[in-house]
């Protein structure tokens, strides 16, 4: 059977290119890059060979990109340190409804902290607006952290606007940019932006590697504490071989022509989905959607049900609905953007990637109203 | 994988899925917010369920146990079929990821409904 993933939302297959870039460092160039040998000489030139390539990409200096564990850590670090290091200015954050599960769970702890939290709504698209954020921010907020690329509707926010609201209040910027990283212009010279969240195996490179970008100049310190890594700002021994794979990944994902490709086989997917009767797409279109992201609703069917049949036919897709693995609520970001909880239950989320081709999308177009149709022929909630 | 084969199999070929024309009763339990709604068709004669149906709007883990609650219950005379546990569903299953368990109450539960609408009619 033919095997297509189309979760590339989730994580991504490793680029053959970035394997072998990474190989080296596991058995010949495995030195720590804080001894003072050759071995250590060569891990430290790999590490700030690869900040470098990692602040070009979003026109940021090496010294503004320090490595972490990835997206999860990179968010809890902004977020934790920006507020303690932060708390005599005030105590208040501001972040959207639509923010990825760990930004909302530390949020929740740092309310618990003494921080109030404000989540800001968000359009029927999914946009987080800049006047609302405008009026949102007192004289006690010290941060703003809104999403770059959505990971569910793909929705791309304007950081530019955004970024000029919080400046002008003189207001910390973050944006957890993991799932738009080389797919949207991130420009920290352009862009208003203090810190973001970058992370390698959502761009094809390896898992268990990420960087937050700090903006030069920012209040923040270390968060966890340790040796003298990381400009002093994040302890524990690099993780060379992932940050080598991180910087070839970034370097082969700029190439501006994959998104082109990836949004043009997003918007054959989406055109030959709605041709499915009572089928919804979640999130804007065009060019201010992720080119990678799809989402749909399919009216009286459940959305694992959906990935559970996709799944027979060899298709990896996965969904906001309660049945999803591991909780039993609705995406609270689906129901943001105005889904009710059915319609939430009953979405679908399709994630491509540049390697995804033609014939896979081809392919998906083909099964998936079979699948929609078996699957509404058992529902109580459909009537032919 | 995080279902048993058992549960998969049934999944991808309900053999009970469906509805009957004509029933002898129906019962519906769940709410579309929740992510699971379970509708039972029953056929009953001399108090033994001659046929059964489900329509399920949710997840595998509904699907699967709908139909294996239906093919416990076939045969069955209705105050027997009352007696069905969520862990009879789960154990036909081979095993059910904790957080999925309710799916096997809400099985027994539509059958109970389902049976209780029949007693009532008959009243």
């Amino acid at each position: 059977m033919k095997k297509i993933y189309l979760d590339n939302g989730a994580t991504t297959m490793l680029d053959p290119n970035v394997v072998k870039a990474m190989l080296p460092y596991f058995t010949a160039k495995y030195g720590n890059a804080s001894s003072a040998h050759a071995f250590g000489e060569e891990a430290k030139q790999a590490l700030e060979k690869s900040r470098a390539i990692i602040a070009k990409s979003i026109k940021a200096r090496p010294d503004e990109i320090i490595f972490t564990s990835g997206g999860t850590e990179s968010n809890n670090f902004a977020l934790k340190s920006i507020a303690f290091t932060n708390r005599e200015k005030g105590n208040h954050i501001l972040v959207s409804k639509t923010e990825h599960k760990c930004i909302m769970k530390t949020c929740e702890w740092l309310e618990k902290q003494g921080f109030n939290i404000t989540y800001l709504d968000v359009d029927k698209q999914g946009f987080a607006n800049p006047d609302e954020l405008e009026k949102a921010i007192t004289n006690k907020t010290i941060l703003v952290s809104i999403i770059h690329g959505n990971n569910e509707t793909g929705t791309i926010n304007d950081l530019k606007k955004l970024g000029q609201v919080c400046k002008k209040h003189n207001v910390y910027f973050h944006t957890d940019a993991c799932q738009s990283y080389t797919k949207a212009e991130i420009n920290v010279k352009k862009q208003d932006i203090d810190l973001i969240t970058l992370n390698a195996h959502k761009i094809h490179g390896p898992k268990g590697i990420g960087a937050l970008y700090i903006r030069k100049g920012t209040s923040i310190k270390s968060w966890q504490h340790g040796g003298d890594h990381e400009f002093g700002m994040r302890a524990g021994t690099e993780n060379i071989h992932g940050i080598v794979g991180f910087a070839e990944a970034a370097k082969l994902a700029m190439d501006k022509k994959h998104i082109a490709y990836m949004a043009n086989l997003r918007d054959k997917l989406i055109k030959g989905v709605l041709e499915i009767p009572e089928v919804k797409l979640n999130g804007p279109t065009g060019s201010k959607r992720l080119c990678n992201n799809a989402n749909f609703s399919f009216k009286g069917i459940e959305g694992e049900a959906i990935c559970g049949y996709l799944n027979n036919k060899g298709i990896a897709s996965s969904t906001g609905s309660a049945c999803s693995a591991k909780t039993l609520e609705p995406s609270y970001v689906l129901m943001a953007i105005g889904l009710s909880p059915e319609q939430a239950n009953s979405s679908l989320r399709l994630t491509l990637s540049r390697f995804t081709t033609q014939e896979e999308i081809d392919y998906t177009i083909s099964v998936l109203p079979g699948i929609v149709k078996s699957l509404r022929k058992i529902s109580p909630f459909w009537k032919e | 994988m995080y279902y048993s084969k058992k549960t998969l199999k049934r999944f991808k070929n309900p053999e009970f899925a469906g509805e009957i024309k004509n029933p002898d009763a129906v019962g519906q339990v769940g709410n579309p917010r929740c992510g699971d709604v379970m509708k039972i068709f029953l056929k009953v004669k001399d108090d033994v369920i001659k046929d059964i149906r489900f329509k399920t709007y949710g997840c595998i883990a509904a699907i699967a146990s709908s139909d294996m609650m239906c093919e416990l219950a076939k045969g069955k005379k209705i105050d027997d079929a009352l007696k069905i546990r969520a862990d009879d569903i789960v154990n036909g299953l081979g095993k059910m990821p904790p957080i999925k368990y309710h799916c096997s109450i809400l099985g027994t539960q539509a059958l109970k409904k389902a049976i209780e609408n029949y007693k009532r009619s008959r009243k």
